[in-house]
């Protein structure tokens, strides 16, 4: 059997603000095509981790290879261009633009650096990416009249619009109803059949279990554990850790 | 018919204005156009970066007194041509933008205009202390009492400036409605989000601090002749720094037209009152009009004129 080469392979992460250590000395792995959820208590580090991985903020100590490349020394927008791409926790929408105009900025800046054929032009690309998460009759709008939720998914279609190789999904489904969490659970499997590797990050466990192969566990910026969704749900370690015996 | 593109406006009003500067014989509007054209190409430049990425930078006067010394120094050393002084200056200017911009751009909001503000007075300092080009007691530059082609020499300097207007206006407007300027935009709207989305900040940034710094130091090159004396105070007035943040905020900073607009009204107010009441009434004209422009049409005079065009839209709509 051969292990087929990770597209990401994260070693040692290493974060400290100040006195408090964020992230101790996190490994993490993931194959081209994984679907992965990143689970953890309020305050463990997951955010901080996407932050050290999309070159966001640097870590202090660790390497991180992507696609074969050390990226550890990458600003962020050439990690973008490389493929990492992440969505924000707090949306943090272009608000002067439109919703559309949001999406054109990494069509134009991140997409074209390995964009595949390139027949159709940005607008009507972003078009097609609203459609999918359901904002094609918002696209002509500004983006600040948008609500909470419509926020969240314009964070999912801007990353989505980068072409990623490997998304990172930060709490995206936070406030949603239950059908709409469904709805996003359906866009990211057909991302994920597109393959794209997806890390979710999630407080709704529904969502990681429908989702998710692996789980990783992080805890006070430590991994406890990491392992397919169902022994990692009965891990006694996990079980602990959120139900705070 | 094939639509008029929109960069024709600009060259024919220019040209009109040339027309006009043929046929006016009084020199007074010569020299008072002449400041109102220099505003427009300060306020054009300061937007470029100010406006678009929303870096506000105190130190316009740094770049317009590099541009103006440093024709100060080829005036000094062999007298060139008009042309290449302003070049030289231009050149100069982008290049400490450049350096400015390494030193400064990583720093957020109050801390880079602290530091413009800074530059401007560091370069004084120097030129006040630097003999070759007169130190504190300035430098008197000889102008030419005519040149070949135009009625007077003033009349020269008013047409080589509206030449900078005209490239100042049509340099923003190409950098506003290319990807640079919705880079820009991005940077201005968040910075974090821009770059995770894969536009590279610093480098969209540098780049326009060095068009920026560049242009104003060219608008700077032919004001020695303009005004015969240049001593420091002159070339690194605080009056360039507010002004060139004063009018893209008062015309409005997201259209190229928005600093037009502003520098037009501004230097026009403040020429009059020079002229009817007194010269120090300038910079209170200055902040009333900002301070009621901040608070009651903070997106300017474009911005007033977008929410008419809008409302009559909607109204036509229902
Ligand atoms: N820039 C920062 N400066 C100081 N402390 C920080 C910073 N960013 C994060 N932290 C701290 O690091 C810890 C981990 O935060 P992080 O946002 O990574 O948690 P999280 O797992 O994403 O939590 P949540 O589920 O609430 O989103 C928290 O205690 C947080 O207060
Ligand atoms: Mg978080």
């Amino acid at each position: 059997m051969t292990t087929q080469s990770p597209l990401l392979d994260a070693m040692s992460i290493r974060k400290r603000f100040g006195g408090f250590v964020a992230l101790d000395a996190v490994d993490i792995a993931i194959r081209p095509g994984e679907r992965v959820g990143l689970i953890g208590p309020n305050g463990s580090g997951k955010s901080t981790l996407v932050n050290c991985l999309s070159g966001a903020i640097s870590s202090d100590t660790g390497t991180i290879r992507f696609d074969g490349r050390a990226i550890e020394r990458l600003p962020a927008h050439q990690r973008t261009r490389l493929g990492i791409v992440r969505t924000f926790q707090i949306p943090l929408p272009f608000t002067s633009m439109t919703v559309i105009g949001n999406l054109t900025i990494p069509l134009r800046f991140a997409a074209r650096h390995h964009a595949v054929g390139g027949t159709t032009n940005d607008v009507e690309q972003a078009l097609l990416i609203l459609e999918d998460v359901g904002l094609r009759d918002k696209a002509h709008e500004p983006s600040a009249g948008l609500t909470q939720v419509e926020l969240r998914k314009l964070e999912l279609a801007r990353a989505v619009a980068a072409r990623p190789k490997l998304l990172i999904a930060d709490e995206t489904m936070a406030g949603l109803s239950n059908s709409e969490v469904d709805e996003i659970i359906l866009l990211l499997f057909k991302l994920n059949e597109q393959g794209i590797a997806i890390i979710m990050i999630e407080h709704i466990m529904r969502a990681v279990m429908a989702f998710s192969q692996r789980a990783i566990v992080l805890v006070a910026g430590k991994k406890i554990a990491d392992d397919t969704t169902d022994v990692v749900i009965n891990n006694a370690e996990v079980v602990r850790a959120y139900l705070g015996e | 018919m094939r639509r008029i593109p929109s960069w024709i406006w600009p060259v024919l009003v220019a040209l009109f204005i040339l027309a006009l500067s043929r046929v006016v014989k009084n020199e007074y509007y010569m020299f008072a156009g002449y400041v109102v054209l220099q505003y427009i190409v300060l306020a054009s430049a300061w937007n470029i970066l100010g406006g678009y990425s929303g870096y506000v930078n105190f130190g316009s006067a740094a770049f317009f007194g590099i541009g103006a010394y440093g024709a100060v120094v080829l005036d000094k050393l062999w007298q060139p041509p008009l042309v290449v002084a302003i070049v030289f200056g231009g050149i100069v200017a982008s290049l400490v933008g450049l350096v400015t911009a390494y030193l400064t751009l990583r720093l957020r909001g109050v801390f880079f205009a602290i530091a413009t503000l800074a530059l401007a007075i560091v370069l004084q300092t120097l030129v006040m202390n630097w003999d070759f080009v007169g130190g504190p007691l300035g430098y008197y530059s000889v102008r030419p009492d005519s040149i070949a082609g135009f009625p007077s020499y003033v009349n020269y300097l008013f047409v080589i400036m509206l030449g900078l207007a005209l490239i100042a206006v049509l340099v923003a407007r190409a950098i506003e409605l290319s990807f640079i300027g919705r880079g820009l935009a991005a940077i201005r709207d968040n910075e974090l989000a821009a770059e995770c989305c894969g536009v590279p900040t610093l480098r969209l940034k540098v780049f326009a601090t060095m068009v920026s710094g560049g242009l104003m130091g060219m608008a700077g090159a032919p004001f020695p002749y303009y005004i015969t004396y240049l001593d420091p105070n002159s070339a690194f007035s605080l009056a360039y720094g507010i002004n060139s943040i004063a009018m893209p905020l008062i015309g409005g900073m997201t259209h190229w037209i928005g600093p037009v607009i502003g520098a037009v009204l501004l230097a026009v107010i403040q020429q009059v009152a020079t002229v009817t009441i007194s010269s120090e009434l300038n910079l209170m004209i200055v902040g009333v009009l900002l301070i009621s422009f901040i608070t009651l049409a903070p997106n300017g005079i474009v911005g007033l004129f977008e929410r008419y065009r809008q409302k009559r839209q909607r109204r036509l709509s229902t």
